[in-house]
């Protein structure tokens, strides 16, 4: 017996929020989009060969892609799970007679949803700049669906686990960013020193925008099959440590 | 009377090492209205929310309508509603949309006709668009109160619904809660107040530092702590009482200067009046008078020696 108007009004207050504030929300991505394209794409990009017979504008399409849906979706799942805890709303949830599962499926939901969204925004200012081409058009979709399930599960946990605000905004900052930006999202990591190219390797972004980008132009740093454990695997820990913390009652009840 | 909720040796310990609610044992009747008393920080708050399924209890178990708290979560908490103590809401939605909303968490169908008529009984109406940021804690607390009964529970706990309510929210606050219990509702709410509760629970339960003192119904326990202390001075000392004043159960004290009548200001008739004429036929002059009225700390102090 599922809770199902439960997890429907979860889910729903939490996109009418996001369109609420739709012009913030899409303003930002689309807005950065087109400044990548003028910087890297036109201004830098005219000077750098393509990379594997994909121009560089081009070639930054899926990375810039990842870069928005990882940080957003870990920032509006991470968001949305903390905000009722630090105002105390949370209480209504807790005494409602819902499980754990079914209030993760309404906040992650809506959070993966918003950064679906996101993506198709940022896809279709990036077709302004150039002519996008989808090779793979349904393992393109179904990478990008594991990647924002996957994200706005890690997002979740960060925002069982923050007891504050900084806590919040440190991990997209000091994690998210940097791993996409060493994670090949704007090179190919052939690009970079062998010191550095096994560094990569254990960055586990590299393994989300090499599918990705494989979805697009058929080429790749690593395996597409290596790509897709890979995101399996990640969303196997995810959900350990969502099982784990809701066992342990960690940080949502005393 | 059948039971509705019934708390058997419930204890509450805190992450933090602190004890809040010491075996509590209590059975809610179907149907009543319970009014728990008792200071800040008494354990009040954590009763509620371990049966509300907010907190988890460290020991002991809740059964309500029959079923347990934490294995049969999903139909005990169907039938509760809960007004929190705090003014807890989302500042961004608005009042419409948060009542179905909490309607939608309980799992049930919406229904505007019965939301619309509640917003009405509430006075919130009007405001059904307004964002609730917008609103006044009075309007707040309404709209608090509007969630807790948008899925129509059969059991609602109120933790403290007075406290900074004004006169007017407060007489309507006790209409809507009787009307509720007319109905059948089960009304469980916490105060400091004693007028508070002996003006509406049937019965009252006293908890002070996690334990729970008593249970009573209001009557037995305004007889039990209306009692006051008149305490009249003499002008010249009396080293006895005149027989005259036997019938009055006076003390007096050591050195004859104070009389100490005990009294129960919830009597008919205090008996006051006839005492000081009493006492100045008997020839002593009054020269002061005091009333010693027992506090709820003195409540609370007799209360723990007597049991
Ligand atoms: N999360 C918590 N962690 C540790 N101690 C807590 C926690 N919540 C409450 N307490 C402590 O438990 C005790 C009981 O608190 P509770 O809120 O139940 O009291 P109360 O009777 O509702 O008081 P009030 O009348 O002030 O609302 C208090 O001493 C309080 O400090
Ligand atoms: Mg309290």
């Amino acid at each position: 017996m599922i809770n199902h108007r439960a997890i429907k009004v979860i889910y729903q207050n939490e996109m009418t929020r996001f369109f609420h504030t739709l012009f913030q929300s899409i303003a930002s991505p689309v807005i950065s989009t087109a400044l990548y394209f003028v910087v890297f794409g036109s201004a830098i990009g005219s000077s750098i060969n393509s990379i594997e017979g994909v121009s560089y504008a081009l070639f930054i399409v899926p990375g810039l892609t990842m870069l928005s849906v990882l940080t957003q979706s870990v920032s509006n799942a991470s968001f949305g799970i903390f905000f009722p805890k630090f105002t105390g709303t949370i209480y209504e949830i807790l005494s409602a007679p819902i499980s754990f599962y079914e209030a993760l499926i309404g906040y992650v939901g809506a959070a993966a949803s918003k950064s679906m969204i996101l993506a198709t925004i940022i896809l279709i200012t990036a077709s302004f700049f150039v002519d996008l081409n989808i090779a793979h058009p349904i393992w393109m979709v179904a990478f990008l669906v594991l990647t924002c399930i996957s994200f706005s599960l890690f997002g979740f946990i960060i925002g069982l686990w923050a007891g504050n605000f900084e806590k919040l905004q440190v991990v997209p900052i000091l994690i998210i960013t940097p791993l996409v930006f060493l994670g090949g999202s704007f090179y190919s990591v052939s690009m970079l020193p062998p010191f550095w190219q096994t560094v990569t390797m254990f960055n586990p972004v590299l393994y989300l925008v090499s599918g990705f980008r494989w979805s697009f132009f058929e080429v790749s740093d690593v395996s597409v099959t290596t790509s897709l454990a890979m995101i399996l695997i990640f969303l196997l820990i995810c959900f350990t440590l969502i099982a784990w913390m809701f066992k342990t009652g960690y940080k949502l009840k005393e | 009377m059948s039971s509705i909720v019934s708390i058997k040796n419930l204890s509450k310990t805190y992450d933090s090492g602190f004890e809040a609610l010491n075996s509590i044992n209590l059975d809610i009747n179907k149907g009543e209205i319970l009014a728990l008393l008792g200071p800040n920080g008494a354990g009040k708050t954590t009763l509620i929310s371990t049966i509300c399924g907010i907190i988890s209890p460290t020991s002991g178990s809740v059964s309500v309508d029959g079923n347990d708290i934490i294995k049969d979560f999903r139909k005990t908490r169907k039938i509760i509603g809960l007004v929190p103590q705090e003014l807890t809401l989302g500042a961004f939605d608005k009042v419409w949309s948060t009542v179905n909303f909490s309607r939608g968490l309980f799992n049930r169908k919406k229904d505007d006709a019965y939301l619309k008529k509640l917003l009405k009984d509430l006075s919130l109406f009007d405001k059904k668009d307004s964002e609730l940021r917008t609103l006044s804690g009075g309007m707040k607390r309404r709209v608090l109160i509007a969630k807790a009964l948008s899925h129509q529970p059969k059991i609602l706990f109120l933790d403290e619904p007075t406290a900074g309510v004004d006169v007017e929210l407060r007489k309507d606050m006790w209409k809507i809660v009787r009307k509720l219990k007319s109905s059948g509702v089960t009304i469980i709410l916490t105060t400091h107040y004693i007028e508070e509760a002996q003006s509406i629970a049937d019965r009252v339960g006293v908890i002070n530092e996690g334990e729970l003192l008593l249970v009573e119904k209001t009557k037995t326990l305004m007889e039990r702590l209306g009692k006051k202390q008149l305490i009249v001075e003499l002008k010249e000392k009396a080293y006895q009482l005149p027989e005259t004043l036997n019938k009055y159960k006076l003390e007096l004290n050591e050195d004859g200067s104070l009389i100490t009548y005990t009294y129960n200001a919830k009597d008919g008739g205090t008996g006051i009046s006839k005492l000081l004429g009493a006492i100045s036929e008997a020839g002593l002059v009054v020269k002061d008078l005091q009333i010693n009225e027992s506090s709820l700390e003195d409540i609370f102090v007799n209360l723990v020696k007597k049991l």
